[in-house]
């Protein structure tokens, strides 16, 4: 049997620290936890950083190496900094020793690097390893070295060649979420299909039991199946709330796509051991012939700078989607004339919040509110271009009038200047994989020392 | 006619990935799940998001009461166009839906 203590669904989260304390007293034989998504946007990504503070991040990730060395297990940390890529494995290592420093811990960290070299992957593409999932944008071999930043996922294999080093902590770039629980189950000969299944179910912590917000949980597996168990007060495990979770995050509930294979739970069954933990057995690993991993990867598309207005006269309301696209017209008519710019270099979008922001095009007609903001959002290639046409949409937004006789109006602008320069707009622009003949072949691993002075 | 929120217990929507969204709706009772699971046309779907309809895969999962829709996502998360980077409030779209 083979026991991992999910401290939480990230990094960052938080976690109940007395159920924490339960979790080692139950002598896990691995801490694993998760360290992003792509789910926050392609800034992370694009950037190479967390989207977690520093301090923040450091009290938690403190807490987890002092419990650590009290189990004497393993801990290991997927998809460091949100994004996986090198740099964000970079500061999670530089926050590692500095704490290491500070607890007087002497320990030996596995890093395992998933950052992709573009001259490599313009190869792999040439040579036909690389194909589009489904809903993939389209690439050229130019894609790879427009990428600000690509990873490949890891799975299973990758992390146990970081857990045979025989580290005590592993930092790990972009990982699947799943691989990091996976990974030791499957090297001790567990069922393949629970304990793929058993670390998707685990992959959020607590997100599969009541009082999903508390965070930690154990999972067994064993040579036919995986038990659930939540541990903080009031978290209760069924099999509702544990077949559930494979809805979470995934567009086919019964597969689940993996380096190497699938997960398929059509034929799981689950078990209810008591009022807290749920058994489940049955689910299947189908191996796949070729070994292949997913990329992800962004580019720049332009530069924003953003600016909001809000509009507080019935009039102006009751005719804001009139106005605003008087304004985006008139506006772009005017930034062509003076920066002398072509109507495909730059956008101006006028959004309103409070008519439909959130929805767009897809929304439905509906009663005016009180009030309007109108969301100034300009793209262009540079960030001085697109502050300089902001600046030229600035005083739409402060006195557009809606008919051309009618005395000047004044919307609210909330601060000075209104102009907010948001820096670069990234975009996902792969969802492919690749074929590796050997899994480690797109990935690198280094053992590193991180000595307590005496 | 009735809403399908005023029917389901919960109508939520998340990200698959950047590029798939999926709305799970949560029935809550064998009645409510037979109710919807039959009035609800996949095609009132596809039309209420404006993509085709064959590209949207649709699981009925009785066990659970449960209802997952799944589809490419509108717009690619985080691009220009993109408006609900966690793609939550997607769901009003089909908690909106009458049947």
């Amino acid at each position: 049997m083979v026991r991992v203590l999910i401290p939480s669904g990230a990094l960052g989260l938080n976690y109940d620290k007395v159920a924490l304390e339960r979790g080692i007293a139950a002598k896990p034989d691995i801490i694993a936890i998760d360290g992003g998504s792509t789910d926050s946007g392609p800034a992370y990504l694009g950037q190479g950083v967390s989207k977690y503070a520093r301090e923040s991040t450091k009290r938690e990730w403190k807490g987890l190496m002092e419990a650590r060395a009290k189990a004497g297990v393993p801990l290991v940390l997927g998809t460091s900094g949100t994004c996986g890529t090198d740099s964000a494995v970079e500061w999670m290592l530089d926050m590692t020793r500095a704490i290491a420093d500070e607890l007087g811990q002497s320990v030996k960290i596995a890093v395992l690097r998933c950052s992709q070299n573009a001259e490599r992957l313009r190869s792999s593409f040439s040579r036909n390893r690389i194909a589009p999932l489904s809903g993939a944008p389209d690439i050229t071999i130019d894609t790879f070295s427009a990428c600000t930043n690509i990873v490949a996922l890891a799975g299973a294999e990758q992390i146990n060649a970081a857990l045979q080093t025989g580290a005590d902590i592993i930092l790990a770039g972009r990982t699947t979420d799943t691989a990091i629980i996976a990974a030791l189950p499957l090297a001790r000969g567990c069922h393949a299909g629970a304990a793929w299944h058993g670390a998707k179910i685990g992959e959020c912590g607590a997100l599969c039991a009541s009082n999903p917000q508390s965070g930690v949980i154990l999972v067994d597996f064993d040579e036919a199946g995986f038990t659930i168990t939540p541990l903080a007060d009031g978290a209760h495990a069924t099999p509702h709330t544990v077949s559930a979770h494979m809805l979470y995050e995934n567009s086919d509930p019964f597969i689940l796509y993996e380096p190497g294979g699938h997960l398929d739970v059509t034929g799981a069954e689950y078990t209810a051991l008591d009022d807290t933990r749920v058994r489940v057995v049955g689910s299947k690993w189908v191996p796949s012939d070729r070994y292949t991993v997913k990329l992800e990867g962004t580019v720049i598309e332009g530069y924003q700078s953003v600016l909001l207005s809000t509009i507080r006269d019935p009039r102006y309301v009751q005719n804001a989607p009139a106005w605003a696209a008087d304004v985006q017209a008139e506006c772009r008519a005017k930034v062509m004339d003076r920066l002398e710019l072509q109507s495909e270099n730059f956008q101006i979008e006028v959004r309103l919040i409070g008519i439909d922001a959130t929805l767009g095009g897809l929304e439905a007609d509906g009663p005016r509110p009180r009030e309007v903001g109108a969301m100034g959002i300009v793209t262009a290639a540079t960030q001085e271009l697109a502050s300089d046409i902001a600046k030229i949409l600035d005083p739409y937004l402060l006195h557009h009038p809606l008919t051309p006789d009618e005395e000047q109006p004044s919307f609210a602008f909330p601060f000075s200047p209104v102009e907010l320069r948001r820096g670069a707009l990234y975009n996902f622009a792969l969802n492919h994989v690749l074929t590796l003949e050997d899994p480690m072949d797109a990935f690198s691993l280094e053992v590193v020392h991180s000595v307590a002075n005496p | 006619m009735s809403q399908i929120r005023s029917i389901a217990r919960k109508v939520r929507s998340k990200n698959a990935g950047p590029f798939w969204l999926t709305v799970d709706i949560f029935c809550g009772s064998d009645d409510a799940f037979e109710r919807i699971s039959s009035g609800l046309k996949t095609s009132a779907v596809a039309d209420r998001f404006g993509v085709n309809g064959q590209t949207i895969k649709r699981f009925d999962i009785a066990e659970l009461n449960v209802i997952k829709i799944s589809l490419p996502r509108p717009v690619v998360q985080g691009s220009r166009a993109d408006r609900d980077m966690h793609g939550a409030s997607f769901s009003n779209l089909i908690a909106e839906l009458e049947i």
